[in-house]
């Protein structure tokens, strides 16, 4: 079914962009507590991408694997979210967009077990528990930093004010959303909304951040029809290998 | 090795002393509530604080390439490897601590180059397969020293390295099979091990330190048991174990006159160049400026994230207390 191949595209490519970006910090980090916990996060995103692509590559039945759909396609084939491909900033930013992130992640993957395909609620069982590990760590880090000194709390409203505009596209929904609703795969983005503004309130609340007034929303990932310029870029590092040597096996 | 030149103070001469060197000769363990020895203490804090900066410091050639490697699982594996390696600092640390030291004291010290880390860490990686000559030639190096340092005398720092060797023959593991892939596959990639190894040779022989005729504080630390073995035996060792190991490969050792010697049942090979080696160590090695910038600004730039993490928890504590 296409749009299921389109939802496993969408997923995948959340986790495997997100997982790159957060392994940018692998050496970096404030503290080697955040490092330890930072590679892990990213460990569990590259294990979901696997699992993700590799879906993708089965229903597509033309015999190309996860690793090819990762490596080998362009940037206008790329299904994430535009919040994941952008730039770590500093510590405080990369932790609210991953807060963002694990919000919505952790919200959809809970409704997905109750997906009508078999190899959907497997791929979210494994996957729920690890998003909601990142959770409860990207939200704790919020409102530590948020409610930490007047530099971190500066820092972090500066970090949600940059990165709420990226956080409707999570819920907006086009007509691969309506069949996959009607199928019973996967729910309708906008059901999620309500229970991720609740949390997003409390914890902000929490961090004694200012949640933005304009509800604006940037969009384009998830269609794919217009990347921000930073795709290009992570692909260009990610998928240089296989590109200079095709054919070969690592 | 990853404490290659810690200098060792000598022990005094007072009942003591004999006494504590009475309890390391009969095999017992040190624990941080003991007596020892001002000397000993203050050797295992350089030796234990080396040891876990170059676990840290060491995530950074390795880091150089978790957003090229080559496949997801290539990538998944290599992100879990330096992750372990943080880990391991982050052991080494929580050991040096029962010393009387702070992990925050033993990180100025790294940063303003009072204290060292392992030579190897300043060469850079270049090509993929330099992930697979890190993995096999130094952690296998690593391994060489670690091992018998399971039996050191030092009661935490013993335990640390239990920990740490479960996890090394997984680093050299994956190290060796990606050179087994690269070895097997096209003439590009059997170009980019060739010369992985010609880069990595040396530098991983350097690993064990200077020669034993020129290691002067060797015979301290071996008495006080938190040495277990010359710099010269764990080369051989490393070089015995590794030559099969190219030969399996297909890879060309950049040595003409290494060759097995009969009589001594062991490999003859050619000793590195010891003028660069100290050259690495005082600061000139092709990475030295920039492994250091890496961690002075993660240092730096955390610095808000630790002091704002720290005035939320302090915030909490007074709420609780005031309730
Ligand atoms: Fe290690
Ligand atoms: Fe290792």
């Amino acid at each position: 079914m296409d749009a299921l191949h389109e939802f496993c595209l969408r997923m995948g490519d959340n986790t495997l962009v997100l997982g790159h970006r957060v392994s940018e910090w692998c050496g970096h980090s404030p503290v080697l507590e955040e490092d330890i916990a930072l590679a892990n996060t990213a460990l569990d995103l590259i294990g979901q991408t696997q699992m993700w692509l590799g879906l993708a590559a089965e229903i597509e039945g033309q015999g190309r694997t996860a690793d090819d759909l990762a490596f080998l396609r362009d940037a206008w084939d790329f299904r994430n979210l535009l919040l994941v491909e952008l730039p770590n900033g500093d510590f405080g930013q990369t932790m609210m967009r991953q807060f963002l992130f694990d919000t919505w992640h952790h919200a959809m993957l809970t409704a997905l077990a109750g997906s009508s395909d078999d190899r959907v609620v497997a791929i979210a069982a494994k996957a729920v528990k690890e998003a909601s590990y990142h959770l409860e760590r990207s939200a704790g880090t919020v409102i530590g930093l948020g409610d930490g000194t007047a530099e971190s709390h500066a820092r972090m409203q500066a970090a949600l004010d940059l990165l709420y505009p990226y956080y409707g596209e999570m819920f907006a929904a086009d007509a691969t959303d309506t069949a996959l609703a009607a199928a019973g795969i996967a729910p309708l983005p906008e059901s999620l909304r309500a229970s991720c503004d609740v949390r997003l309130r409390q914890v902000t609340e929490e961090a004694t951040l200012t949640l933005p007034a304009s509800s604006f929303a940037h969009s384009g990932g998830k269609t794919g029809a217009r990347h921000t310029e930073n795709l290009g870029h992570i692909l260009t590092q990610m998928q240089w290998l296989q590109r200079a040597y095709p054919g070969a096996t690592w | 090795m990853y404490a290659q030149m810690v200098t060792s103070e000598a022990a005094d001469d007072s009942p003591e002393a004999r006494a504590f060197q009475a309890r390391i000769d009969a095999g017992e363990k040190i624990e941080p509530k003991d007596w020892m020895p001002e000397a000993y203490r203050r050797t295992l804090i350089r030796q234990i604080g080396q040891h876990a900066h170059s676990e840290i410091v060491g995530q950074l050639p390795e880091g150089n390439w978790i957003t090229r490697a080559p496949t997801l699982e290539r990538k998944a594996i290599l992100l879990a490897k330096v992750q372990d390696e943080a880990g391991h600092g982050l052991y080494l640390y929580c050991a040096a601590e029962t010393l009387g030291v702070s992990r925050d004291d033993l990180t100025e010290d790294l940063l303003s180059g009072r204290m060292k880390y392992s030579s190897i860490f300043n060469y850079p990686t270049l090509t993929w397969a330099d992930m697979g000559a890190v993995g096999w030639l130094v952690d296998g190096a690593a391994i060489m020293n670690q091992v018998p340092l399971q039996r050191t005398s030092y009661g935490p720092y013993a335990r640390a390295m239990v920990r740490i060797c479960k996890e090394e023959s997984f680093h050299q593991r994956q190290g060796y099979d990606i050179m087994l892939k690269m070895c097997r596959g096209t003439p590009a990639q059997k170009r980019m091990a060739q010369d992985a190894m010609n880069r990595f040779w040396y530098p991983a022989l350097m690993m064990f330190g200077p020669s034993d005729k020129d290691s002067v504080h060797s015979a301290q630390s071996m008495a006080w048991r938190i040495k277990i073995n010359t710099n010269d035996e764990l080369r051989q060792k490393f070089v015995d174990e590794t030559v099969p190991q190219a030969e399996f490969l297909g890879l060309a050792i950049p040595d003409t006159d290494l060759r097995w010697n009969e009589e001594r049942g062991h490999y003859d090979f050619s000793e590195p160049d010891w003028t660069e080696f100290y050259d690495v160590i005082k600061g000139n090695g092709p990475c030295n400026v920039e492994r250091m910038t890496a961690r002075r600004k993660a240092w730096d730039d955390g610095a808000w994230v630790r002091e704002g993490l720290l005035a939320h928890a302090r915030k909490k504590a007074g709420k609780v207390a005031a309730e």
